[in-house]
């Protein structure tokens, strides 16, 4: 499974996505909703093969039926990064 | 789920209730909205026609929209409308009450019967509203039932936006609604291939990348959201810079003012326009590093072309000028990150925490220098 070579890629080594293969059923939603391909099956379940494109969007955690992904999804704006350093609760736009 | 034989013998999926859901009440949108064309008979009453065609009211909206004009109430009411005439066959794909995104989504299509789902996302784009979580499972179940979607069609399909996923768990649509979720491509633009091919998506269909065109039309509401900020910031330095020792004030005001503003406005430019358009391009990572590049490239260029029209002017101060135009390049390169496509919370956080303090000594040294240039 290949991914963009031309993917644009902000930070490394900074994303709090988890995963734990021994929990995963194969389905392959995480492989569906990810916008940057940081999943793909292999030998039947899902591996991380691009934990650096991940954006915290959550999609993956969200659609897992196995539990088997974790991030402390968000937005990643400067507003939102802003109003929960400040405690601040409230949309950000 | 509880599974039952229905009368044909076939088995049917029985949505397991949700804990804590109540009555919703059941509620078409309004026929009288500008942009519906008529209303179609269904077993549940009369839905909103709606055509795929953009009209000049639909395009200039979406343009002002684009500069930040009425972007907070440019909105379509929630629920269900009709593409066409679709039938209790026909598709059911979901959107966001953004106006932008329901006519993204039905320009996509056109010469197709299809329902529109429409979610109360507050007026919020499909994306972001899933990662408040207004785009979300239960404004989702709730609208289906608020529709009585399931007297409408005969299936029991969803066709959902990659991006809306964030929000929605497609497995616990299904549980309490029997709905099944198919997320359908990220681009409104590959519907029709994706339809065609019977709901399957080509691999670079759910990728997500961010484009020239794309961070293009952008600019406008980062240039109108940072004059916001700046115009009002230019005023005051103006007039602070009338009181320099030893001139007039008009005078001081040309001689001192003047270049100050263009420094805020060249530090605009270079982090609103030229990051975005330039972004993948400009070395680094960090947004405010490639923030401090270009308003290098733009005060080099602004004021190359008019350092004559002040050949008084000091190191001093054109040190001042030159940081503050590297202030808020680098602020607003930083806060550009809140519009793009890949830049993660974790990331901004680890940025933010090493860029502000760097940005708020050189925008106090700058104006320092600037102050002293004038007043001593």
């Amino acid at each position: 499974m290949t991914h963009q070579m031309s993917e644009l890629t902000y930070l490394e080594d900074v994303v709090s996505l988890a995963y734990d293969r021994n929990r995963c059923i194969g389905c392959g939603m995480c492989v569906t909703v990810c916008p940057h391909q940081v999943f793909a099956l292999q030998r039947g379940r899902a591996d991380m093969v691009a934990r650096n494109h991940c954006m915290e969007c959550g999609a993956c955690m969200r659609n897992c039926p196995a539990g088997a992904i974790t991030v402390e999804a968000g937005e990643g704006c400067v507003r939102g990064v802003i109003n929960e350093l400040l405690g601040i609760e409230g949309p950000c736009c | 789920m509880t599974i039952s034989p229905s009368a044909s013998g076939q088995l049917r999926f029985l949505p397991v209730a949700r804990p804590g859901a109540g009555e919703v009440t059941f509620r078409l949108p309004s026929p009288d909205q500008p942009f519906v064309r008529g209303t179609l008979t269904t077993p549940v009453g009369k839905v909103p026609q709606v055509r795929a065609g953009l009209n000049l009211r639909d395009r200039l909206g979406s343009w002002l929209a684009r500069w930040n004009i009425g972007r907070m109430h440019f909105t379509v009411e929630p629920g269900l409308y009709a593409l066409g005439r679709p039938d209790e066959h026909s598709p059911v794909l979901v959107s966001a009450n953004y106006k932008m995104s329901f006519d993204v989504l039905r320009s996509a299509l056109p010469g197709r019967d299809l329902w529109i789902l429409v979610l109360d996302t507050k007026g919020i784009n499909v994306w972001c509203a899933a990662g408040k979580g207004t785009f979300g499972t239960l404004e989702l179940l709730d609208r289906i039932q608020a529709s009585r979607l399931e007297e409408v069609v005969s299936h029991r399909r969803l066709i959902v936006p990659q991006l809306g996923a964030p929000g929605l768990a497609a497995h616990e649509i299904r549980r309490h609604s029997g709905f099944r979720v198919i997320y359908g491509p990220v681009m409104a633009s590959d519907l029709p291939r994706f339809l065609d091919n019977g709901c399957r998506a080509e691999p670079g269909m759910r990728v997500k990348d961010f484009p020239l065109s794309e961070r293009l039309v952008l600019v406008p509401v980062e240039v109108m959201q940072a004059l916001r900020v700046g115009l009002p910031l230019i005023l005051v330095l103006l007039a602070v810079s009338g009181l320099a020792r030893n001139l007039a004030y008009g005078r001081a005001v040309e001689v001192h003012g003047l270049p100050m503003a263009l420094a805020v406005l060249a530090g605009i430019l270079a982090g609103t326009v030229m990051t975005p358009l330039l972004l993948p391009w400009i070395p680094g990572r960090f947004f405010s590093g490639k923030g401090v590049l270009t308003g290098l490239v733009c005060f080099a260029g602004i004021f190359g072309f008019l350092r004559h029209r002040w050949p008084e002017q000091g190191l001093m101060e054109s040190m001042a000028l030159l940081l503050v135009t590297l202030t808020i390049a680098s602020w607003f390169a930083m806060a550009f990150t809140g519009a793009t496509t890949y830049t993660s919370p974790g990331g901004v956080r680890r940025e933010m925490l090493r860029a502000i303090p760097l940005q708020a000594a050189a925008l106090i040294i700058g104006l320092g220098l600037w102050l002293t240039a004038l007043f001593s």
